[in-house]
């Protein structure tokens, strides 16, 4: 079915798509989260009246905008990529895919688009009341997106409502319900627009410190500050207990992206959590080497994480790449074998059809749909390359719950001594402030590389690996659009910091 | 009644949407347009200040319509979406690209501390008018010249010209030069739309020059698209096309298969013929009057024209999407498109766009009640 590959382009074209999608995401958990803050100090302006808040409001508007028009930018590319990078991807799963893009597009990206112009542009041509009711709908709009994007990732994930129709051999969708509603997409989206409120109250926090220790605009710092903290800290509350929610999904649906994040080798009853650890690089699942290099784990914790009861059995990469039967754990050597008798079968099914066999087809056919479950292992060439990264993942989940521990405690305490008036003396708070932005960044970037490259080699989990769904391109193509994509938007990346950081010394101003 | 629709008759419906967005952003390049007269209608800075803000409060509208015209392809025409995307690979990552150093500029064009200048960010917006609108141009003209693909019994894409997709415009053949004349039509078209629109949306009562820069604009490119567009019609009649020729989907070359579609959906050429008149009427209306409203008569005849063109290639028992290298790859709408469930699922969510589309007129409506004034050029908020 696929003849032969450069692995090569393989990996070029998902260093290309992570590159991007990085990008992307650089300035989207900030359109997401930031809509909602400035929604409200928008509100609070028109309950009030007051010029103060009116300013306040503008202000967080323009960085909004300029970060707005960035994260546009780079998500057009993303919509457009499936085509261009995935494209065996998008014709195979494309009946099942494309619906939430499009639905997206049309839900979504319009509200944003045209809400967005008026919030802008709207101080004095609209009735103040539709203009805070367009604010809000670009909040709405924004998140919607998120809503649909991640329903596709989260389909991916977990693959649910589809069959693999073998006359067209590709995967087609049978229940919009279970796609859209599936407990995946349901926690992917809780977390991924409480983390970037979470970002959002960060970035709020980090300028807003910066005004305090310089002494400027103090009272619209003050302000911003109090309602970012009461953001940031219920967000952060909800962040924890919803990424432990989504851990739990993983461990029964990913199996091998949770033990990867674990850097769990071995299964375990009562696995413990591996607080800190720095993971041994030449550990793979066919030799003896040491997994850690160092390690402090929290005992029984994985467990209670991945089965919520301390003493359960957690598999480990070795009982997945091989099998465990004490613990009916079918490997992926034997899932392998399967697969590669349902291709087969496929094959030839496709052949008698041609040639007008009706009574062989229909053997081939049965034949294929008891194996059909597997197809996807077919494609793979030897059971240990269902091991995803896991240095690179164990690594980006660890900082990413660190992070994601630590944030509550920042709200707290700026909320804390705001409301005791004396946030201005604590200078070393404020200062260590200054770059919680870039901290939210790196824990949401964190989490996508989890997300992403945990699921390795699967494009979509257990039925397509990437290297079937890439598009027939040179390694010299790819390459080239990485460096072009690399340098476009790392110029475009730099003149939005310096815009930014302008924007932010010149401050709110009088109108 | 959705519950009813058979396939072909969704299939149908589908690529009458796709058709219709596309249409629309034809009529939104307006933007594109405007934005390639810049320098030209623009003189000074608070002209120019003028002409950006003035497209700066639509251009995402064109955008998005763009995002969306890839998005309904991609769920009603999958294989589209994954032999094009992926085959034409060159053309549509530099369409994208110029798209890309598109929106960022109006935000970016006039802040502080930009880094490269205001003109590096015009010449985005410039380049986005021109070679963007062009290479679209071009690829759909591969609509009815054809592509070199082949497909794999699995319907994976392999493109058999190592341009990928750029041959469209750049090889010595009278295909390509039908795509680049398609290309340059629609440059040419966008820009007297752009013209129009800024007639509609500036107060011009205190720029009179550029008002008369604007008018003359318009005629200017108008008649600069008429060969082109000419040259585009008179081809279309002319040329062989690739039909269905029986049951089993065969594709064979069909002598003057486009002008056979016209005869057979005769609907298409009054579409056709009132969108030319149409254009024809806003062009003399905005370079020969003092109206205003010449960009509503463009507007819809650039939407006519363009469903015309989008449609003829693909009704009729025809290969929307024909491969010259082996005829039997080539795309229609039966072959291209998602299962008859999820057409019916997206049929459900199409219910959705007329309210879309009232909130989108409602809007542009409430915001450009009052005209764009010099003074709203100099409000913080603007671009
Ligand atoms: C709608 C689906 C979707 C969404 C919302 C995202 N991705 Fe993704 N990602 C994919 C769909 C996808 C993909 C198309 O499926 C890729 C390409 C190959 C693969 O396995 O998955 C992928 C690959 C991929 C890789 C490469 C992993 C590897 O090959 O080792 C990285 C690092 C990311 N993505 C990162 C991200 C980030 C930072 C995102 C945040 C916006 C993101 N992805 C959103
Ligand atoms: C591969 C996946 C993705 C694709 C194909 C994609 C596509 C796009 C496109 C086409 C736009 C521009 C829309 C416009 O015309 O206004 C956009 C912007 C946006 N996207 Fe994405 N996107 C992806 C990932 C994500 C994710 C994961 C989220 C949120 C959870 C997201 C949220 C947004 C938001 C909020 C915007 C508005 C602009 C901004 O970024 O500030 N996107 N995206
Ligand atoms: C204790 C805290 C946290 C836990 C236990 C946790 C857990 C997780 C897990 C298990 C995933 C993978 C989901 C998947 O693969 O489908 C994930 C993804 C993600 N995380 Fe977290 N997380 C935490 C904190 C954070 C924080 C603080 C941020 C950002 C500020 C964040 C942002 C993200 C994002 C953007 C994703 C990708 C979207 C998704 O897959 O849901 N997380 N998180």
């Amino acid at each position: 079915m696929i003849e032969n590959f450069d692995l090569t382009m393989v990996n070029w074209a998902r260093a290309q798509f992570a590159l991007t999608a990085m990008y992307h995401w650089l300035f989207v958990p900030l359109t997401l989260g930031l809509s909602w803050l400035v929604a409200f100090y928008h509100t609070i302006y028109v309950k009030t009246g007051s010029e103060e808040w009116k300013r306040l409001t503008k202000f967080w508007m323009k960085l909004f905008g300029v970060n707005f028009a960035i994260g546009v930018a780079t998500g057009i590319i993303m919509e457009f990529e499936f085509g261009t990078n995935w494209s065996n991807y998008s014709w195979m799963v494309g009946d099942i895919f494309g619906a939430p893009l499009a639905i997206e597009g049309i839900i979504a990206f319009f509200l944003e688009a045209t809400f967005f112009a008026v919030m802008f542009f709207g101080w004095n041509r609209v009735s103040k009341k539709f203009h805070l009711f367009s604010t809000w709908m670009v909040a709405v709009g924004s998140n919607m997106s998120a809503v649909w994007i991640l329903v596709a990732n989260a389909w991916m994930q977990y693959p649910v409502g589809q069959a693999f129709n073998p006359d067209t051999a590709r995967f087609e969708m049978q229940n919009f319900f279970e796609v859209a509603f599936s407990p995946y997409a349901v926690s992917k989206f809780t977390h991924t627009t409480s983390s970037s409120m979470l970002v959002a109250a960060l970035f709020i926090l980090s300028i807003s410190s910066w005004f305090l220790l310089r002494g400027r605009h103090v009272i619209m710092a003050k302000r911003s500050i109090v309602v970012a903290s009461v953001f940031g800290l219920v967000a952060s509350i909800f962040v924890v207990f919803n990424g432990d929610e989504s851990a739990y999904q993983i461990a029964e649906v990913q199996p091998m992206k949770l033990a990867a994040f674990e850097g769990l080798w071995d299964g375990e009853n009562s696995a413990g959590l591996v607080a800190l650890g720095i993971v041994n690089r030449d550990k793979r699942v066919d030799n003896e080497e040491e997994p850690f290099e160092f390690e402090f784990r929290i005992p029984g914790l994985l467990s209670l994480m991945a089965n919520r009861s301390f003493g359960s059995f957690v598999p480990g990469i070795k009982d997945l790449v091989y099998g465990n039967e004490e613990y009916n754990i079918v490997g992926a050597a034997q899932k392998m074998e399967r697969g590669k008798v349902a291709i087969s079968n496929l094959d030839a099914y496709k052949q008698a059809l041609k040639s007008g066999d009706q009574a062989t087809a229909d053997i081939h056919l049965a034949t294929f749909n008891e194996h059909k479950e597997f197809l996807g292992y077919g494609f793979l060439e030897k059971p240990e390359d269902t091991v995803p990264p896991v240095a690179l993942s164990f690594n980006a989940f660890h900082i990413m719950v660190a992070l994601g521990s630590l944030f509550p405690l920042v709200f707290f305490a700026y909320l804390y001594f705001s409301l005791k008036g004396t946030l201005e003396n604590k200078k070393l708070l404020l200062g260590g402030g200054t770059v919680l932005y870039i901290l939210g960044l790196v824990a949401s970037q964190a989490g996508w590389v989890v997300a992403e490259v945990g699921r390795q080699p699967w494009a979509i989990q257990g039925l397509l690996p990437v290297t079937v769904a890439r598009t027939n391109l040179t390694t010299g193509t790819v390459q080239t659009t990485f460096y072009m994509f690399l340098i476009l938007f790392t110029l475009l990346l730099l003149a939005e910091i310096s815009i930014m950081a302008k924007q932010v010394s010149i401050g709110p101003e009088e109108d | 009644m959705i519950e009813n629709l058979d396939y072909a008759t969704m299939q149908h419906l589908w690529w009458l949407i796709c058709s219709v967005v596309g249409s629309l952003f034809l009529f939104l390049t307006f933007v594109q347009g405007g934005q390639s007269l810049l320098w030209q209608v623009a003189k000074t800075e608070t002209e120019k200040g003028l002409v950006i803000n003035s497209l700066g409060r639509k251009w995402e509208l064109t955008f998005t319509t763009l995002v969306l015209f890839g998005g309904a392809l991609f769920a009603s025409f999958p294989k589209f979406y994954s032999t094009s995307f992926g085959g034409a690979y060159w053309v549509w990552i530099l369409i994208l690209f110029t798209f890309i150093i598109q929106a960022v500029s109006y935000e970016f064009r006039t802040k502080p501390r930009n880094i490269y200048g205001s003109k590096v960010y015009e010449f985005f917006l410039f380049i986005n008018g021109s070679v963007g609108i062009l290479l679209i141009g071009a690829a759909v003209g591969t609509f009815f010249t054809g592509s070199n693909f082949q497909l794999s019994g699995y319907n994976f894409v392999t493109w058999m010209h190592p341009l990928r997709g750029l041959e469209a415009a750049l090889s010595f053949s009278l295909s390509s030069v039908f795509n680049i004349a398609l290309g340059l039509f629609l440059v040419f078209n966008a820009r007297t739309l752009g013209a129009m629109y800024l007639v509609n949306n500036i107060d011009l009562s205190a720029v009179p020059d550029m008002e008369q820069r604007l008018r003359k604009a318009c005629w200017t490119n108008f008649t600069l698209s008429l060969p082109f567009c000419l040259y585009v019609v008179v081809s279309l009649l002319v040329m062989k096309g690739f039909g269905i020729v029986d049951e089993q989907g065969t594709i064979e070359y069909v002598k003057f298969k486009y002008f056979h579609n016209l005869l057979a959906n005769p609907w298409l050429l009054g579409l056709l013929l009132g969108g030319l008149v149409l254009v024809i009427l806003g062009a003399l209306r905005t370079a020969k009057t003092k109206s205003t409203a010449g960009i509503w008569f463009g507007g819809l005849g650039t939407v006519l024209v363009g469903l015309t063109v989008l449609l003829l290639p693909a009704y009729n028992n025809t290969a929307f999407y024909p491969s010259k290298f082996d005829l039997q790859s080539s795309l229609t709408i039966y072959n291209a498109s998602s299962s008859p469930y999820t057409l019916k699922v997206m049929t459900y969510v199409a219910l959705t766009i007329p309210f879309v589309l009232a909130y989108i007129i409602y809007v542009w409506w409430a915001m450009d009640r009052k005209k764009m004034k010099i003074e709203d050029t100099g409000d913080r908020a603007a671009y």
